[in-house]
């Protein structure tokens, strides 16, 4: 735990540096794609426009490079092939500085698989004294309780998302205030420790330094969730190719977060699977003609299926749209129904406003909404992630909802437990450390 | 997209590759190509090419041989010397010290160095040098003027108002305008004795000179072997009162050997023999007293 511990205080660290220095570099590992997007931080506000600096912090970086690669050796969000997931990152991270013209160090990586847990925490302290300081908060994140994560499992964010001091609950700050009895709830996230070490591995081989990660669940919410979904309650739904993942805000905090092992990627081998063609042909039929709603007109519009077998008869098939539709619905229903089956067992329906956001690449499908809004709920809509400053047009689609999330998220971390110092009582009781602290806090 | 089969050419770079763009992305490493290595060529170049003894050789030879032709012009020859003031002697010692063998470039004359030369003659008081357009050596001397004849352990010498040494004199006859004083420390008390010297110009007739004594104090000598022993602060004052004694009772004229006034407050007169016999002789007649 307290190796863990270090780390993400080193990572913090890693970051702090990185802000310093003015450029920070994001990578958003996917199943299909590979982003890595170039920020660079020179707290200058726009001029003029007042307020627009607390737009979620981001008028205090610009998008200086950013790069596009098809993924490799990535499989359902997870590294699968180390080599050909660090030659992807190595396409991506170059095309990006080579863009930004500058060279970058630190890297934030986020990832959307790993069998994300979600886990609520809560502990409570009695204060010594009656004012709530910096100490006290350190001391009721450290009351709460670890759950058995198992083994081989690591801590990817373990955010305070409430405050009770005595009766008085939804306190975003404490200190300061004055009571007898702090509570907190903790939202705790695990993941497979296996996959953070290879995403790890991969990166330090490229030279770069980690200064952060993130699941990509959480950060797509952050950038595609507006401000009062956010602060009400909703659910953000990215589709990504290899994994759906989801993410559950209210006050905006993350109080949940999953993914589905089902993807874009699933839906286009089932058209190669069906149609007798190649996995590249699949893909081009899924992007130009797919959908979820068949028509009439679908029956009627023949898509060509292309070939280069020699064979006339084969080369020269036709599909009807209708057809196309008839095998992605069923699969996209399958993903839909699993996200539902997430969110039912979240208990998502009892948030005040059950707003649901899709977002990633998958979202795109024509008619999706529809179809959502039969299996998930009437408050279904499509979302795009937040316009950064500098980001160029090709990566402001909704398949770009994580790494937008990513440079949010660089820019204005969420505190996390390990943002505050250890709690005296963690020290080893002999510990030099200890004494120090004792006297801090006392002087 | 995990099945699907590889492209036939892959985008990534290779490790080389993506760690030479990176290096070319370093600000450091930029300037250190840009600019440094340019300079480290330029520094190189000419070091690497003089790093061979027979070249610097040529090269100083050849930065000798093109100062040599420009210092040799005739522009900047200097043919003669002119030395302005001063006595036929002065001039026949300074150019016996400058030593220069005309004709020589101006790039050669060092003008301070002379002119320190020049100054350092005993005769020379302040001494100009400059080269005039038309190749000539302008020596402009002010001579020091003798004012006494200092007779001193290495002989005559002469000596200026502020007891510099002028030059050597060979008899005391060569120039008998000026008065003489003697002693060992004279000369540095030459302003004394010039003012003791005016203010003895009624006794001018018999002044043979002044000596010093004990490096401290004046004599002052008069022909039949007379001295007037002056103390040695307010010698001028107590000169004047002996010259004042003198005019009212003729004090000098008389057998006296010396006055001293080196006590102010006790003058004291030094008789000859004889007359201290013949005062005697006097007192007794007055006191009535018959001869014989």
């Amino acid at each position: 735990m307290t190796d863990l511990y270090q780390s993400q205080r080193a990572m913090r660290k890693m970051r702090q540096q990185a802000m310093d220095r003015g450029v920070i570099a994001i990578l958003d590992v996917g199943s299909s794609k590979i982003a890595c997007l170039v920020l660079r931080f020179d707290g200058a506000e726009p001029a003029g426009v007042e307020g627009i600096g607390a737009l979620a912090g981001q008028s205090r970086f610009r998008v200086i490079g950013a790069a596009t690669t098809r993924s490799r050796g990535v499989r359902f969000g997870e590294i699968h092939a180390m080599q050909e997931a660090e030659r992807a990152i190595r396409t991506a991270v170059q095309g990006a500085q080579k863009m930004a013209r500058v060279r970058v160090d630190h890297v934030i990586a986020c990832f959307s698989g790993a069998e994300p847990r979600s886990y609520g925490l809560e502990g409570a302290i009695d204060l010594a004294e009656g004012q709530v300081g910096a100490a006290d908060v350190a001391r009721v994140l450290a009351a709460c309780e670890m759950p058995e994560i198992g083994p081989h499992r690591e801590v990817l964010h373990a955010q305070p998302v409430n405050f009770a001091l005595d009766h008085r609950s939804g306190l975003g700050d404490p200190r300061g205030q004055i009571g007898n009895r702090l509570a907190c709830d903790m939202h705790l996230l695990s993941v497979d420790e296996s996959a953070v070490q290879n995403l790890a591995h991969c990166i330090h081989r490229c030279d770069l330094e980690l200064a952060g990660l993130a699941s990509s669940a959480y950060v797509a919410g952050i950038s595609s969730l507006v401000e009062d979904e956010q602060e009400l309650g909703a659910a953000c739904i990215d589709m990504g190719g290899g994994a759906t993942g989801l993410s559950i805000f209210i006050k905006k905090h993350m109080i949940y977060a999953d993914s589905v092992r089902l993807g874009g990627d699933h839906v286009t081998s089932d058209i190669s699977k069906g149609l007798q063609v190649p996995l590249a042909t699949a893909e081009r039929l899924k992007t130009l003609y797919g959908g979820v709603v068949a028509t009439g007109m679908d029956d009627r519009e023949m898509i060509g299926l292309g070939g280069d077998s020699g064979d006339y008869e084969r080369d020269s098939r036709t599909v009807s749209r209708a057809e196309l539709i008839g095998i992605m619905r069923p699969r996209v229903e399958e993903i839909l129904e699993d996200v539902r089956a997430r969110l039912d067992a979240a208990g998502f329906e009892h948030l005040p406003a059950r707003q649901i956001v899709l977002t990633g690449a998958g979202s795109q499908i024509p008619g999706l909404d529809a179809l959502a809004a039969r299996i998930l709920g009437q408050q279904v809509r499509l979302g795009r992630p937040l316009r950064v400053q500098g980001l160029p047009q090709s990566a402001t689609g909704p398949g770009f909802a994580a790494a937008v999330g990513l440079c949010l998220f660089a820019a204005h971390p969420q505190d996390e437990w390990w943002d505050f110092d250890i709690a005296p009582e963690r020290y080893p009781a002999r510990s030099l450390k200890r004494a120090v602290r004792w006297f801090k806090d006392n002087w | 997209m995990c099945a699907m089969s590889n492209p036939a050419r892959d985008p990534a770079p290779s490790r080389l590759a993506y760690r030479v763009q990176r290096l070319w992305l370093t600000p450091l490493f930029r300037r250190a190509l840009f600019r440094g290595m340019p300079l480290a060529f330029l520094v190189a170049l000419p070091a690497v090419w003089f790093a061979d003894d027979a070249r610097r050789a040529a090269i100083g030879t050849e930065i000798a041989a093109l100062r040599d032709q420009i210092v040799s012009r005739p522009e900047f020859m200097v043919g003669m010397m002119t030395i302005k003031g001063g006595s036929d002697e002065l001039r026949a010692d300074i150019r016996e010290v400058l030593a220069l063998d005309f004709p020589v470039s101006s790039f050669d004359l060092d003008l301070k160095a002379m002119r320190v030369v020049v100054q350092e003659l005993d005769a020379v008081k302040a001494a100009d040098l400059r080269v005039r357009p038309g190749g000539i050596l302008e020596v402009a001397v002010q001579e020091r003027v003798p004012a006494v004849v200092w007779r001193g352990e290495a002989g005559l010498e002469m000596l200026d108002r502020q007891g510099r040494r002028v030059a050597h004199l060979e008899q005391r006859a060569a120039r008998p305008d000026l008065p003489l004083i003697a002693g060992k420390g004279a000369d540095a008390a030459v302003p004394e004795a010039l003012a003791l010297i005016a203010a003895a110009a009624p006794l001018s007739a018999r002044l043979r000179g002044l000596v010093r004594v004990g490096e401290r104090r004046w004599d002052v000598v008069l022909d039949r072997g007379q001295r007037i022993l002056l103390p040695e602060t307010g010698a001028l004052v107590s000169l004047e009162r002996v010259i004042a004694l003198d005019h009212v009772s003729d004090m000098l004229a008389r057998d006296v050997l010396a006055v001293d006034m080196r006590n102010p407050n006790r003058p004291t007169l030094r008789l000859a023999e004889g007359a201290v016999d013949e005062l005697k002789r006097i007192r007794r007649l007055q006191a009535g007293a018959s001869e014989g």
